[in-house]
């Protein structure tokens, strides 16, 4: 789950992390009375939404004036942002963060993940602030270090000052430093973070050490141990249909093709993408109903698909294993009933009951192609899309 | 032979009370051998009562002791596992196959830290896990659909590994053991600890490796098998449609920071010499291609 750049602050803020003095805003109203409360020169008035790269895309702007601050925020609230990470449509702005201008002397890199070789959480971090950690990791790898924490010590001082030495930390602000990464590695833990990167993080004309920008994801898993964090989830930020689907509990995921698919298990939903695209056409989507689909499961996974209109034909790829072939063929008759079905519709099934849900299908009068294998039922699904 | 488990293993079931532990552990106790190696199951609340005949203990160290068990599965609900995970892992279990789906990642971290040094090998979380056909099943993987014989099967996706038994099944080739490791990113066994058991099994002749998206322990095998690999090895990834930064169902299949992508994996493979396939259909041809 990800979360606004200001809600990742108000976290950060709770471990002792030190950030810039800002405001969410909801409205220009909001804008203008945030700016008045900060006071000072310089404000800084952010686009809020969940997606990088938002200073190239215009949604960053620097004020030098109580109007300018009204200016930009006009311009910001409601604009379509459009960054590398959004896509070409864009997201619309719908929360800015207004925060003071602060006095930056050096900009670095700091950022944790959980590593999957050394199966800890390990800091990253780089003199080469304000980039794309993956450019620097290209161009200037060098650059990039590393330490792979206990789970037991922490991280150590050791640790946290040999890090800002190696990234230019000047001495007399290691132990800032030093603070800001406890905090951070504190809040990471803690909120069982999955990925934390502060890009980038500051150090100020008066030997502070602030983080500018702060970007936060939780694992998924631990969030019924955090009411506090899934009270942050902003829906807007997300995908509708993907939505929808986790009402279901269906694991869906838009895609740019015209070929819904509908698959039990991850694994095999990904493969049988894969093998649209093999012979030439996109899927729509991933969709993986799960071990224990029911009837209404794949009745609300029909549904789901054919809310997207660029879906031009569906396959449903489906191994029974512990679940059976003829449930699923139940669910699909009655789903192809209950939708109207208009598009063409490639069933394949595996595994137990297989025959006896076959018969179902070619029972039901329904205008189900059927095929033996992934591939064949790929090959039917995109010929038959293509009008052939 | 076998990898892992065989018909003599005995094992207990931690979570045998509850629906999906109770559930699984009637097919398991059902399949083969399975009567005879399903000796115990564990339930700090109802020590001394059984399930279908099978005694529960209050704790694994009893359970071990009493029964001889050395190997476990865990169906415990996720916020509980990863200490199920410890508590057999404190008694010098051989083997843990933890089946449990949505273990938090920082609670895996503590304990496989924990595990640094033990003698216990962990298979998962979030995995079908293992089967020798025609002898013992522990886990959740339909037993019906394999049949014994000499092909090893590794995977971190579970419908997807009963999909390339089902195409060597078609062929008439039975598998050895057949192993889901998960698809979490902090988990017990990756496929090149299950590809070193393998090559040192003399009743397996070539391996299936199937991977997906999201971190590199697909390449770390591969670089092994380039190296140490006596047998045949084929294999497929999943994903190479995937977009990046998107979590493809499993908590481990995800592109980020754009590592991980199916192509860069697949690129590797056939670099150290691994036969792979990008047509999922064809994996079962592949291994017949290269016994």
């Amino acid at each position: 789950m990800n979360v606004h750049e200001y809600q990742g602050k108000e976290i950060l803020r709770k471990f002792g992390v030190a950030t810039p003095r800002g405001v969410p805003c909801f409205s220009l109203a909001d804008a203008d009375a945030a700016a008045r409360e900060l006071g000072g020169k310089v404000w800084v008035v952010k686009a809020q939404i969940h997606a990088g790269g938002r200073g190239k895309g215009g949604g960053v702007k620097v004020a030098k004036s109580l109007e300018e601050v009204h200016q930009f925020a006009a311009a910001i609230l409601g604009m379509t942002l459009v960054t590398h990470q959004t896509g070409p449509e864009g997201r619309v702005v719908k929360r800015l963060l207004v925060e003071e201008g602060a006095d930056i002397q050096k900009e670095l890199y700091v950022g944790m993940v959980v590593d999957r070789a050394s199966q800890r959480v390990t800091l990253m971090a780089s003199s080469e602030g304000g980039m794309e950690i993956e450019e620097v990791a290209v161009h200037s790898p060098e650059k990039i270090h590393k330490v792979a924490i206990d789970p037991v010590a922490g991280l150590t001082d050791a640790q946290a000052d040999d890090i800002a030495r190696k990234i230019g930390v000047p001495a007399g602000a290691v132990a800032e430093a030093r603070k800001f990464m406890h905090g951070l590695y504190k809040a990471f833990v803690e909120c069982d973070a999955s990925l934390a990167e502060i890009n980038p993080l500051i150090l100020t004309g008066d030997g502070k050490v602030l983080a500018l920008d702060a970007k936060l994801n939780f694992d998924e898993n631990s969030l019924f141990r955090h009411p506090e964090i899934v009270a942050m989830r902003d829906l807007d930020e997300e995908d509708p249909a993907e939505i929808e689907a986790s009402k279901f509990d269906l694991s869906y995921i838009s895609l740019n093709g015209n070929i819904g698919c509908l698959v039990n298990g991850a694994g095999l939903a990904m493969a049988t993408m894969d093998t649209i695209k093999l012979f030439g056409a996109e899927p729509a989507n991933f969709l993986d109903v799960g071990g224990g689909a029911t009837t209404q499961k794949v009745t609300e996974a029909f549904k789901l698909m054919l809310k997207n209109p660029a879906v031009k034909g569906i396959l449903v790829n489906i191994f029974g294993g512990i679940m059976r072939c003829d449930t699923i063929a139940e669910g699909v008759i009655a789903a192809a009933h209950e939708v109207k079905l208009s598009v063409p519709l490639v069933v394949r099934m595996k595994g137990t009951n297989e025959e006896i849900g076959k018969q179902m299908l070619k029972a039901s009068g329904l205008p189900i192609i059927s095929a033996d294998n992934m591939a064949e039922a790929a090959q039917k699904i995109v010929a038959a899309v293509a009008g052939k | 032979m076998s990898i892992l488990i065989d018909k003599n293993t005995q094992v207990m079931t931690q979570g045998i009370t509850g629906k999906t532990g109770a559930f699984h552990t009637r097919l398991c106790r059902d399949y083969a051998n399975g009567a005879a190696c399903f000796v115990a199951g564990v339930n700090p609340n109802k020590a001394g009562e059984n399930f279908e005949g099978i005694p529960i203990f209050g704790n694994v160290k009893e359970a071990q002791e009493r029964t001889g068990a050395t190997v476990s599965v865990i169906y415990v609900p996720p916020p509980f596992a990863a200490s199920a995970i410890d508590e057999a892992v404190d008694a010098d279990l051989d083997l843990v196959i933890c089946i449990t789906e949505g273990v938090p990642v920082r609670d895996m971290i503590a304990t496989r830290n924990r595990m640094a040094g033990k003698k216990t090998l962990l298979i998962g979380p979030n995995c079908p896990g293992v089967i020798t056909p025609d002898e013992i099943k522990i886990g959740i993987m339909p037993g019906h659909i394999h049949k014994k014989g000499r092909i090893g099967v590794v995977s971190r996706s579970g419908t997807l590994t009963y999909e390339a038994v089902g195409q060597l099944m078609e062929l008439g080739l039975g598998q050895s053991t057949c192993v889901g490791i998960g698809g979490d990113p902090v988990n017990g066994m990756k496929h090149i600890d299950v590809m070193k058991l393998f090559n040192a099994d003399p009743d397996t002749d070539a391996v299936i490796m199937v991977g997906e998206i999201g971190g590199d322990d697909e390449e770390t095998c591969a670089y092994w098998i380039k190296d140490h690999m006596k047998k045949p090895v084929v294999g497929f990834i999943a994903g190479v449609t995937a977009p990046p930064g998107k979590r493809m169902g499993h908590a481990g299949a995800i592109i980020s920071g754009g590592k991980g992508t199916a192509q860069e994996k697949l690129a590797v493979m056939e670099e150290c010499g691994i036969k792979v396939t990008r047509n999922p259909a064809e994996m079962g041809k592949l291994l017949k291609s290269v016994l």
